[in-house]
């Protein structure tokens, strides 16, 4: 029985979490009502048995605990707002998965409200959305626990004093807002793809759950091409996970990935999603990156990419997203495109920019250019800067192994 | 119901301010503010700008200090505000959004019901 409570609550409990939020219009005491709620389906199941539906069972449940002490604050003489027979009037009208699809919806773009602190909107979703415990989520982002507890803390006080509301944003407001959510979401997934430091390249736990926001999100908004976008990017990133990662848990590059690892089903469902998303116009920035992975995942082998066409999606992503990674990442792909001298010369037009000096790719990808172009001592000391400048245990690792591959007898000393 | 006080911030030296034209341009734009939202609006003022005004701090031994200007010198200064009603963050930014603040910006914070 514990069990059974235990899995419902895996489950079920940021599902029930939304929809006791729309009575207590408080996440605070939302979180108090299904924490009773928990505890009774612990007495109440063990003896009448595990219903067949235990997230509706909870729901209907902590919903009734909600609304109970609210009536009981109100007969106190508390002021409160017509939320009750609203509720009321709105259940009857809609259907019981309907109205907890929409109490998610509200629930995220809550949780991602502009006027909240960017950490603070990562970390309310992966909290209450996708129902991660606090010290989860204060692991993902590898701050101390007692830290997140404070931020989250802090963020749902906001809520409350500010009044911010639980609501879908209205139509003139939803395109920004709906920008808002999917950073959020990228954010947790490219977390996931690529843990900025620590030992695991890749936190499964966090890719899929960014998988599971972009899927529902564009279940409840099908309408809309910049939802489709993200999640036509993370499928085929995500597609190529079985590939990414070496049995020693070193990082292989997208050039030495074995494609036949690649998960085709995924690629599929991503290619008809980009095909989707670039119908809007200008196309939003994650349908760009899309089409940029689909261009990958379509090609035969590393050296049989369409460069030319990757090219030209990075010329349209720089005018939507004017930001030195896209140009780093185009003169990467023009180094393909039209030869190592090329790529390099591009990479050195932006070699002033602030943000790229701190960059460890943008060292790494200078020192492969130069490797090709047979310039070995510069070559050496770009591979050295970029494993001076990251973080990442594995990249380290990686980086390590190049200058070893390619070094070892130019310079005893590494 | 929630009230709202929208602080109007603005960088006096913005050479907006010394365009005798623009004051009344100005003036034109609060009034259409005021048309459109008045409504929601209770209260609001505009303030003359920070070298009118006067600072009072305790002292280490809890004296009272008067210095000339500003509380906190910054690029902005609070030029003016509104206090708004609405039913919640997103209406009052919605409102907020048209309050006439050239050469600067405004700051929302929600009033601690009495």
């Amino acid at each position: 029985m514990e069990f059974a409570v235990a899995e419902a609550h895996r489950n079920e409990w940021a599902f029930v979490l939304a929809a006791t939020v729309r009575v207590t219009r408080d996440i605070d005491r939302a979180e108090e009502c299904v924490q009773e709620a928990y505890a009774r389906a612990l007495a109440d199941w063990k003896r009448h048995g595990v219903p067949l539906r235990p997230g509706a069972w909870l729901t209907t449940v902590s919903r009734r605990i909600a609304i109970d002490s609210q009536r009981r604050h109100e007969t106190q003489g508390r002021v409160l707002p017509l939320l009750i027979s609203q509720v009321d009037e709105r259940e009857s009208s809609s259907t019981e998965t309907e109205a907890i699809s929409d109490d998610r919806l509200r629930l995220i773009f809550t949780c991602c409200h502009p006027s909240l602190n960017f950490e603070s909107q990562v970390a309310l979703t992966l909290r209450y959305v996708c129902g991660l415990t606090t010290p989860e989520v204060a692991r993902a982002f590898l701050v101390k626990e007692s830290t997140m507890a404070a931020r989250l803390t802090r963020a749902k006080k906001k809520i409350t004093l500010a009044h911010i509301p639980y609501q879908v944003p209205s139509a003139e407001e939803l395109p920004e807002r709906i920008d808002a959510v999917l950073d959020v979401v990228h954010l947790v997934f490219t977390t996931g793809h690529t843990a900025p430091s620590g030992e695991s390249l890749v936190r499964d736990d966090l890719t899929q759950r960014a998988l599971q926001l972009a899927r529902m999100l564009r279940d409840l908004l099908p309408e809309d091409l910049t939802v489709a976008g993200l999640l036509a990017l993370i499928i085929l990133s995500d597609a190529r996970r079985n590939a990414r990662i070496a049995e020693d848990g070193s990082i292989i590059l997208l050039s030495d990935q074995d494609r036949t690892k690649w998960d085709r089903q995924s690629i599929n469902e991503g290619l008809v999603l980009v095909g989707e998303s670039l119908a809007r116009r200008p196309p939003a920035r994650f349908s760009l990156m899309a089409a940029i992975a689909a261009v990958h995942a379509q090609a035969p082998s590393y050296s049989d990419t369409d460069w030319r066409e990757i090219v030209s999606i990075y010329d349209s992503l720089l005018l939507t997203w004017p930001s030195p990674v896209v140009a780093l990442n185009r003169a990467v792909a023009l180094g393909f495109a039209d030869g190592p001298a090329v790529g390099l010369a591009t990479l050195d037009e932006l070699a002033g920019n602030a943000t790229l000096a701190n960059y460890p790719y943008y060292s790494s990808a200078r020192a492969e250019f130069l490797r090709r172009l047979g310039r070995l001592a510069e070559a050496r000391t770009a591979y050295v800067h970029a494993l001076q400048i990251t973080e990442n245990e594995v990249e380290r690792a990686f980086l390590k192994k190049q200058l070893d591959r390619y070094f070892k007898e130019f310079s005893p000393r590494t | 119901m929630s009230e709202y006080l929208v602080l109007i911030y603005q960088d006096e030296k913005d050479p907006w301010w010394s365009d005798p034209a623009t004051e009344q341009k100005m003036m034109q734009q609060h009034q259409a503010f005021g048309e459109k939202h008045g409504a929601s609006i209770r209260g609001g003022n505009a303030l003359h700008a920070t070298h009118a005004a006067t600072s009072i701090r305790p002292d280490k031994n809890g004296k009272m200090t008067v210095t000339d200007g500003a509380f906190v010198e910054t690029k902005e200064a609070l030029g003016g505000y509104y206090v708004i009603e609405a039913a919640d963050l997103d209406e009052a930014l919605a409102i907020a959004k048209d309050v006439p603040a050239p050469g600067g910006g405004v700051e929302v914070r929600p009033i601690m019901p009495t």
